[in-house]
């Protein structure tokens, strides 16, 4: 199982606590994960990725095993830490508005 | 007896006011969405459950919540607004060319007939609608193809379609508004548009009566005169008495005549209301008294109503969307402050209180009236 961690706003939206479980099928990347996770919480679609381009929102960033995957390719594959359900993909917001 | 309930929709979520027709005691439910952008919530007037909301941000993007029990409880529907074909440009501030973009529905106006069909203004101008339910939304391209798309250029706010009225005699007959492109009508349900701007005069333009390019900040109409509608622009306020087809100056002897709301009366088509604004670097009111003009005779004649309303150091914005009117015997009219208060007066404005005080930057009211 794949552990996403998510945004607190998203959180809300989708009904969930702070991590996500999901299945994925191996090679494990951040677009498979993203998949899942909206196949799962179709809500979330459009919130992470934009319609369209289906490229990371511009005030999200990814996180993975304390490094930042924001500007990886979204096919490349995720460690074998993530890709095991040790480590999780994070998704955050950058810190910003009033 | 009668109720009303009052949608807000604000900087940081989305209230629902509820009271009986007396609409003395007031109650607040809320937030909903809590810390996101709702600009705009609306009901159907076929199903007055039926609510509509646009919920956004910038982390998140765009949601649209809908109600089927009068904003008890909510479930996102469809939130995909995809430009039909190839966007195109339109000009950019500095007048380049810039690519039409998705940003945020600005207003969602439930359709007159059928609970599940509602159009959605958004930004970059463009004009969708949805007829199941906001599960599904599609572009009427008509409107952005028309050939002056690509000379449409933002306001300061972006380039936002804000204003959408449906004609209540007419199902092919709506209008919209974008800043800063100005009015249009369509006469086939939005196949194909027309600007309607002709009396207009945008000093600021290098063209002043140019077809397109005005800085309309909302149009409103009474249901029994569809061909009658006022207008609040950046400067002026404007009225037309064949839909759209030709606008003259009403501002008369208002102080100044930049605002941004504009409604009319419930039951006196000729009686309407706006909150003078300073100016557009000052988007306050005059000398820190917000005061909401009204004119019994479709404009011209104008005079203040300050009743209730803070009559110094008072320092808040009106938005375009954040008036509405009820339709109870005595016409109730409600309107929200970037401060945070909704004032209501249930005598048509001769005396005004909040309902409440603290609230998030209100950027929307809407009323419903129920039986």
């Amino acid at each position: 199982m794949i552990s996403v961690v998510l945004p607190q706003h998203l959180r809300t939206l989708a009904g969930v606590g702070a991590e996500v479980a999901l299945e994925v099928d191996a090679p494990v990347t951040i677009e498979r994960v993203l998949d899942a996770l909206e196949a799962r919480y179709p809500m979330l679609r459009g919130t992470i990725r934009e319609y369209g381009t289906g490229q990371r929102r511009a005030f999200l960033r990814f996180f993975v095993c304390e490094e930042d995957w924001s500007h990886e390719s979204l096919n490349a594959a995720l460690p074998p830490a993530v890709a095991e359900g040790r480590e999780p993909l994070l998704i955050i917001g950058a810190i910003a508005g009033g | 007896m009668s109720s009303v309930r009052v949608l807000v929709g604000t900087k940081k979520g989305a209230f629902v006011l509820s009271a009986d027709g007396t609409r003395k005691s007031w109650t607040v439910s809320g937030p909903f969405f809590a810390g996101w952008e709702i600009y705009h919530v609306k009901g159907s007037p076929v199903d007055p459950n039926r609510l509509y909301a646009s919920q956004s941000n910038s982390w998140f993007g765009q949601l649209v919540q809908r109600s089927d029990d009068g904003g008890v409880t909510w479930t996102p529907v469809g939130n995909k607004f995809a430009y039909d074909g190839v966007p195109g440009t339109h000009q950019w501030y500095d007048g380049t060319p810039h690519p039409w973009e998705f940003k945020r529905v600005w207003h969602l106006e439930p359709s007159l007939t059928d609970a599940d069909t509602v159009y959605a203004g958004v930004e970059d101008a463009a004009l969708f609608k949805s007829t199941d339910g906001g599960a599904s939304w599609s572009e009427l391209a008509g409107l952005r193809g028309h050939g002056s798309g690509p000379h449409w250029q933002p306001g300061a706010g972006g380039m936002c379609l804000h204003t959408v009225i449906l004609d209540p005699v007419d199902e092919a007959r709506m209008y919209i508004a974008i800043s800063a492109a100005g009015a249009f009508r369509t006469d086939d349900a939005g196949a194909s548009w027309k600007p309607i701007n002709k009396g207009l005069v945008s000093g600021t333009m290098p063209d002043p009566t140019a077809e397109v390019g005005h800085c309309v900040h909302h149009v409103a109409m009474h249901r029994a005169r569809p061909d009658v509608l006022f207008m609040q622009k950046h400067w002026d306020v404007m009225r037309s008495d064949d839909a759209g087809e030709n606008w003259r100056e009403v501002s008369g002897n208002l102080p100044t005549d930049f605002g941004f709301a504009i409604d009319v009366h419930a039951h006196e088509p000729e009686t309407l209301y706006v909150v003078p604004i300073k100016s557009d670097s000052e988007h306050f009111p005059l000398e820190g008294k917000l005061q909401v003009w009204r004119s019994r005779t479709g404009g011209n004649e104008w005079e203040p109503l300050t009743a209730g309303l803070p009559q110094r150091d008072c320092y808040v914005n009106v938005l375009r969307d954040a008036m509405s009117v009820d339709t109870l015997d005595e016409c109730g009219v409600y309107f929200g402050t970037s401060g945070g208060q909704v004032y209501a007066s249930s005598d048509a404005g001769d005396n005004w209180t909040p309902i409440v005080r603290d609230l998030p930057a209100v950027m929307s009211v809407e009323v419903q009236t129920l039986a």
